[in-house]
């Protein structure tokens, strides 16, 4: 299977292609509903966030609370079309990938068609076997929202599909059989 | 008159709370299997290889097959002979949820306040708790874990006689079509048919707590959820979208006696992580 070491280059990134798995290795963060929505506001404040967004990526995950000696719990994707109103500016401000499950708007593969960014797909309900793949987790902000706070894992082989790449193509779109 | 401890809902709340989390139960297993090797694409067979191996990590290194472990629902059904002692059931049933998912490490996915202040109250109460007096002298407890990427694509209508079986099975199949990949197919479906506007969703909500390997009783409505579940799997979105023929794992119907004026339908969609537990004190 594909390996992919974060960050990409534009080159490695006009090579992915929708459908095609994926072990993604590297560093990402972790958002969801609220953490966006302080995020957002502080973008629209003119605000310093918490972490550098340039060529940053960010997977839509929730996880249950680690036990001693876990890194992280149960780690799957949230639905990702909750955060499509935050993605245009979140790539303008240097967001260049997102990790979730689900369809995102014709918004969202607009703007990942302009950055030549990408969004992939990770199996929803599969939280367990992908925890095995974060093998770092550190905090970066808001604590107070728990399971939603922002943090930096660091990912291993994890393993996703190529969702949208850079020309637009939607994983959601192609049929059963093509490659 | 048999004297019962709430202490002894709690234990047994807390203790399924943690087990329903991590271990699907055997038909859904038998379910995905089947499901499995029903897939021939490549996606579509990585797909359900995928939610068997976790499955199966899930249950064996104890971490929740998912992470969303759900806003927790009770039924009671407490017969007209228990007298409880140190307590209320309610009460015992919020504390044995809070127990659960701080003791099992689940996480806390409940706000206080869903429009304005949306805080999360840190340990997944308040359950949702339906009651009802039964004869006998036991305490019946039906509980689930409600994941809400599946709750949110759940859909209610208010049909009227005339639409009859063909619109009830246009508006399932709609809802369903409209969960696509991101409720996380493939699913249990749960219908409610008859009833009132809240009764009928409640139902919807019952039915996802039936194995999916058993159908209703009513040979009309068996074949009713036969049907939908066929027609469902001709949708093509299949396991975690990727296309394919598992769209569904089972559709559950439950009816209820309606008013002459109406044909309430309602579909609680859930996804192939259907947790749910039943115990008897
Ligand atoms: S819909 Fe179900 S499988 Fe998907 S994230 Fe929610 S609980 Fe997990």
């Amino acid at each position: 299977m594909k390996k992919l070491q974060l960050p990409l280059s534009e080159a490695e990134r006009e090579e992915l292609k929708a459908g095609e798995p994926v072990l993604l290795s590297g560093i990402v963060y972790t958002a969801r509903d609220a953490a966006h929505k302080r995020l957002f506001e502080m973008l629209d404040e003119g605000r310093e966030l918490p972490f550098d967004l340039k060529d940053a990526v960010i997977y839509y995950v929730g996880p249950t609370p680690a036990r001693p000696g876990q890194v992280i719990g149960s780690a799957g994707p949230t639905t990702s079309s909750r955060m499509d109103p935050y993605v245009p500016k979140m790539m303008e401000n240097g967001m260049i990938g997102m990790i979730g499950k689900g369809r995102r708007s014709e918004k969202v593969k607009e703007a990942v068609v302009r950055h030549k960014g990408f969004y992939l797909v990770a199996a929803g309900g599969a939280g367990a076997l992908l925890s095995h793949s974060i093998i770092k987790r550190e905090p970066v902000a808001f604590e107070d929202l728990l399971s939603e706070a922002v943090t930096r894992i660091t990912v291993k082989d994890f393993p996703c599909f190529v969702g949208i790449d850079c020309r637009g193509d939607d994983i959601y779109d192609l049929k059963e059989d093509d490659e | 008159m048999r004297e019962i401890s709430v202490r002894e809902i709690e234990e047994r709340i807390a203790e399924a709370c943690g087990e329903i989390a991590v271990r699907y139960s055997p038909d859904l297993i038998k379910a995905l299997q089947k499901g499995r090797t029903q897939e021939t694409g490549f996606r579509s067979v990585t797909a359900m290889d995928i939610l068997l191996q976790n499955a199966e990590t899930a249950a064996s290194q104890n971490i929740p097959i998912c992470q969303d472990t759900g806003l927790v629902i009770v039924w009671l059904k407490i017969g007209s002979e228990v007298h409880f002692t140190d307590g209320l059931p309610s009460e015992a049933v919020n504390r044995g949820v809070a127990r659960g998912y701080t003791e099992c490490y689940l996480r806390a996915s409940s706000v206080t306040d869903p429009l304005y202040e949306r805080k999360n109250t840190k340990d997944n109460t308040p359950a949702v708790i339906y009651t009802e007096i039964v004869e006998g002298d036991q305490v019946e407890i039906e509980m689930m874990a409600k994941g809400f990427g599946s709750e949110n694509k759940s859909a209610l209508k208010m049909l009227t006689p005339a639409d009859g079986e063909k619109g009830v099975k246009d508006f399932v199949l709609e809802t369903i079509r409209n969960a696509g990949p991101n409720a996380c197919p493939p699913f249990v479906v749960g219908v409610g048919i008859g009833g009132t506007f809240d009764s009928c969703a409640v139902n919807a909500k019952r039915a996802l707590l039936r194995p999916v390997s058993e159908s209703n009783s009513d040979p009309r409505y068996k074949k009713l959820e036969d049907d939908l579940l066929t027609e469902a799997n001709q949708l093509g979105i299949g396991p975690l979208g990727f296309h394919g023929r598992t769209t569904a794992l089972k559709v559950q119907v439950e009816y209820a006696p309606t008013h002459i004026a109406g044909l309430p339908v309602a579909v609680n969609m859930c996804c192939h992580v259907c947790r749910h537990a039943r115990m008897v004190i």
